[in-house]
């Protein structure tokens, strides 16, 4: 029950079971929408992964094996894209917390910051016109 | 769309027929003729009824500095993993986040995807956008204190299209990249 | 054994019930997205968890489902926000800002 490979597969899962809890973690208290999916989808990437590989080698069987290096591959092919969707979207809206920016290259120095109250896009005008969205 | 000779079309299509095969016996989970002949028909089917325009072109991969370029990958998302979740765990939580700006050397649009995805993938910095025509590519960091610390992050980005042209690039993208330096 | 089964249940269950707190706090629509897709692969975790404990490989396609799942759900919310802000400017690149509530447009017109 308990030889080496078992030891390998507990640890793993261990490590990838706590990387859900920080990004749980990170997910409540982090500021801005943008920080926030560093902690969504970060930690779970590399958590996930390290969940498989503990679950690829408790499960006797090829068939499982394959079926989990599949949804591993998948991760790591789909996280990047709803990841890069959800955060432009998020800094066109200016869901972003500017006084915690260090750097922001992206807006060019010259933000009129607009004020946007409640949950969905058409919920109440905002507080000053917006500028220009930058990019295409 | 313009009209191509079938042998390159053949060529750009055969990788990804035998990549959705793959995937197809990869979800049956067993290896059997009758799981490889269905496949390659749902793979024909897939691509008959939705082309996609292929991207694949002028790649020639390298073995051994593919090989670096996954090593520095996986370190940097063991050591960046740990970093975020030692931010999230911290008693001060965030303290600064960054929005940088970094132009990308290399003009092929597989590499740029893959630099993106990379650099997406890698935790603490998160790709916001990619401008293909000016090749710039803005990217938020999570993980800075300082100036110095912004600076080492965009070194990191363009240090992973290095690796990255050196594994797959072709010899213009190697070029390109002797050129910017 | 079993108390290893309990810490990994623990720390799991932690990880949802903390995205579940992000997705009832909101406060916009983009960080419920966020939680509700870490809280998918939190479950997609678990059920991974769950078949390596027992060695029951009979949930592994459910786990190729749920994580697909999750990211089509959040590609096509994040398009479907990302579709009012492109409707919301003229052709020549102006940005109106965002559409004017529902409630808004019936009361000033």
């Amino acid at each position: 029950m308990s030889g080496p490979a078992d030891v390998l597969a507990i640890a793993c899962l261990l490590a990838g079971a706590l990387l859900c809890l920080t990004a749980g973690l990170g997910l409540v208290r982090f500021p801005d929408v943008l920080t926030r999916m560093h902690a969504g989808t970060k930690p779970q990437v590399l958590g996930v992964l390290l969940v498989m590989v503990g679950g690829a080698i408790r499960l006797n069987g090829w068939s499982a094996t394959w079926m989990l290096l599949l949804v591993a591959v998948f991760q790591l092919l789909t996280a990047p894209v709803s990841a890069h969707m959800i955060s432009r979207v998020a800094y066109r809206r200016r869901h972003v917390r500017r006084d915690l920016l260090l750097v922001d290259e992206l807006g060019d120095g010259s933000h009129q910051d607009t004020v946007y109250r409640g949950d969905e896009p058409g919920d109440a005008p905002p507080e000053h016109p917006p500028r220009s969205v930058p990019g295409g | 769309m313009s009209v191509e000779p079938a042998a390159t079309r053949l060529r750009h299509q055969v990788p990804l027929v035998i990549w959705l095969v793959l995937v197809w016996i990869l979800l049956w989970g067993t290896w059997s003729w009758a799981n490889v002949i269905s496949g390659l028909l749902v793979a024909l089917a897939v691509l008959v009824f939705l082309p996609l325009p292929h991207v694949v072109g002028g790649v020639r991969v390298r073995p051994v500095p593919l090989l670096v370029f996954f090593g520095h990958f996986a370190a940097d998302l063991l050591v960046s993993a740990a970093q975020v979740a030692w931010i999230a765990v911290r008693p001060g939580g965030v303290r600064q986040a960054a929005i940088v700006r970094v132009q990308l050397r290399t003009d092929s649009d597989l590499i740029l995807t893959m630099v993106a995805e990379a650099t997406s993938l890698v935790p603490g910095s998160l790709v916001l956008d990619l401008d293909r025509e000016e090749r710039l590519i803005t990217v938020h960091l999570l993980h800075v204190d300082d100036e110095a610390a912004v600076a080492r992050e965009k070194e990191d980005v363009l240090r992973t299209e290095t690796r990255l042209v050196r594994a797959i690039g072709s010899a213009a993208d190697l070029a390109a990249l002797e050129a910017a330096a | 054994m079993i108390v290893v089964g309990y810490v990994l249940y623990t720390l799991i269950g932690g990880g949802a019930l903390l995205a579940l707190a992000r997705l009832a706090l909101g406060p916009s629509l983009l960080d419920r997205v966020v939680a509700t897709d870490t809280l998918l692969v939190i479950i997609s975790a678990g059920l991974a968890v769950y078949a390596a404990l027992e060695r029951d490989p009979t949930v592994v396609p459910v786990l190729v489902v749920v994580s697909l799942l999750a990211f089509v759900g959040t590609v096509s919310i994040a398009r479907y926000v990302g579709g009012m802000l492109v409707r919301a400017r003229t052709p020549d690149g102006r940005d109106l800002g965002l559409p004017v509530a529902a409630e808004e447009r019936e009361g000033g017109s």
